[in-house]
């Protein structure tokens, strides 16, 4: 077990996981919870019914004033400045090489006066660097730019942002929000009032988005009465059943849900058409960095491709277990777990192109011992989806 | 035999040795309580063949968790005669009973001076509290 050091960063949240049992671990500098019961347990429990995760580690920038649309549109691969209101987007970073920095969310909010602003959502482990690179980008004489001015906040500490996830969520989470949550669709999003008196009348963000496969939202809400809505939600949420879940569940749930993580999947040292993330790369329109290297890129063959790999026996792949096709070295795993609702293991992997068929079967060396293994098509789960949901 | 009664190594097996009917002696080994309390989640062991040859500090098996593999280090030299072939269908229930029907292997000493360097429960205990304090 790692433990946390003094200096990590810890959420408004901290006190409630340690009283109840979460077990810490430390995770891009924040000491998390890994788990209160058992990872599978969260796990299942977020499938079946609903859980909760504290993810206010993530980084949270807010950009606001009448040039934030471009200066955001020249900063992400994604388009921007045709967002609606209430519009999310997942974007990627990149730099002048074409390689990913971060991968992203961008919404788009109007505030309490009309005025639009953007809250872009980046990797824990990747807010230091990114503020740094908006900070390349935004040279005062940009941002002061008389009526194009651009605002940009580090909002990180001032919200907490929990995510609830589950076919129960919107049941859960409903009577919390002055927002229809049944008619709102996925990736859109909206600023709310809290009903509940915990939250002293405060307002948040609700989207519906989440990290793991499962219908759901994530709702920010002020640092202050974080801790107050969490156990709102786990009171209305006992006869749903919900459960807190850490970081431990969350992998997995992402890993099932075939959702690339920064630091495994995605790195300086890959690039948007490798990572099969060409939907987030708008190559016409506003110049971004790393524009001109994508559309050079979009023209060679990949070098890798992302796959994901269902294995044949129990042993579990894990980061960094060479990926084998008659003996030979083919690719790598970059992230590979137990999956809880396939019973078995399943993996990522960055394979040479002509082994990333699905049916192509492949071994992987697992501490110097080779497992079978079968390229399968991503996701490896998917929900069952109740009705049409519009 | 309760757990106050058999030996430990610092990586977390129990040993738990015994004369058998024709005079040789018998380590059962198993992981402790303390060790599945931080594992959790555990999905798969691979035990080794019965037959095979080991010495003290070698790993001669996997214990598999959702979150991270363990290795199982042999507290004795021997020879593997008996796995616990149940052991795969009690992985949930394994931490309610990890000193008898949770043991992993059976190994016939070859050369016992290994167990001199083992721990008993008292030197364990003192480990694990030293371990959860840091």
């Amino acid at each position: 077990m790692e433990n946390s050091s003094d200096a990590s960063l810890r959420t408004p949240l901290y006190d409630w996981h340690v009283g109840h049992g979460g077990r810490k671990v430390e995770f891009a500098g924040w000491v998390m919870p890994q788990q209160y019961t058992s990872i599978i347990e969260e796990h299942r429990a977020t499938r079946a019914a609903v859980g909760i995760a504290d993810i206010s580690h993530m980084g949270r920038l807010r950009f606001e004033g009448p040039g934030a649309a471009v200066f955001l549109a020249e900063l992400l691969t994604r388009r921007v400045a045709d967002m609606a209101e209430g519009q999310i987007r997942y974007s990627l970073v990149t730099n002048d090489q074409g390689s990913i920095l971060d991968d992203v969310l961008v919404g788009h909010y109007n505030n309490d006066y009309g005025q639009p602003y953007y809250v872009v959502v980046v990797n824990a482990c990747n807010r230091a660097k990114i503020v740094g690179w908006i900070a390349a980008h935004l040279p005062r004489r940009r941002a002061e730019r008389s009526g194009h001015e651009v605002i940009c906040t580090d909002v990180t500490r001032l919200w907490a942002m929990l995510a609830v996830q589950g076919p129960r969520s919107v049941e859960l989470l409903q009577p919390l929000v002055d927002a229809d949550l049944r008619t709102m669709e996925y990736y859109w999003g909206s600023q709310v009032r809290i009903l509940h008196p915990a939250a002293q009348r405060q307002g948040g963000i609700i989207s519906r988005t989440g990290y793991t496969g499962e219908d759901g939202f994530e709702l920010s809400v002020g640092a202050g009465i974080a801790r107050a809505v969490w156990e709102a939600l786990m009171e209305l949420g006992k006869p749903l059943g919900v459960v807190p879940t850490g970081i431990g569940a969350r992998d997995t749930l992402r890993l099932e849900a075939g959702m690339p993580l920064y630091g495994y999947e995605l790195s300086e040292q890959v690039d948007p058409f490798q990572a099969g993330l060409e939907f987030a790369c708008h190559l016409v329109g506003y110049d971004f960095p790393g524009r001109d290297a994508l559309v050079e890129l979009e023209k060679r063959p990949p070098r890798a491709t992302l796959v994901g790999l269902e294995l044949a026996g129990r042993r579990v792949a894990r980061r960094g277990c060479p990926v084998l096709a008659d003996s030979r070295p083919i690719g790598e795993v970059t992230s590979g777990t137990f999956s809880p609702s396939l019973d078995k293991p399943i993996a990522m992997a960055y394979v040479a192109p002509q082994f990333a068929e699905p049916a192509t079967e492949v071994q992987i060396d697992i501490r110097g011992r080779t497992e079978g293994a079968r390229v399968v098509k991503l996701p490896f789960y998917h929900r069952k989806k109740k009705g049409k949901k519009k | 035999m309760t757990p106050e009664e058999l030996l430990y190594t610092q990586t977390h097996e129990w040993v738990r040795v015994e004369t058998d009917s024709a005079g040789a002696k018998i380590a059962t080994v198993g992981i402790t309580a303390f060790a599945l309390e931080l594992l959790t989640d555990l999905v798969h062991v691979e035990l080794p063949e019965v037959g095979r040859e080991v010495s003290a500090g070698e790993p001669f098996a996997e214990i598999e968790s959702v979150k991270a593999v363990s290795d199982l280090y042999s507290p004795v030299d021997g020879e593997v005669v008996e796995v616990n072939a149940a052991l795969a269908d009690m992985l949930r229930t394994l931490a309610d009973d990890p000193y008898e029907a949770g043991w992993f292997v059976k190994i016939k000493i070859t050369d016992d001076s290994a167990l001199t360097e083992l721990l008993d429960h008292a030197a364990y205990r003192k480990q694990c509290e030293e371990e959860e304090g840091g």
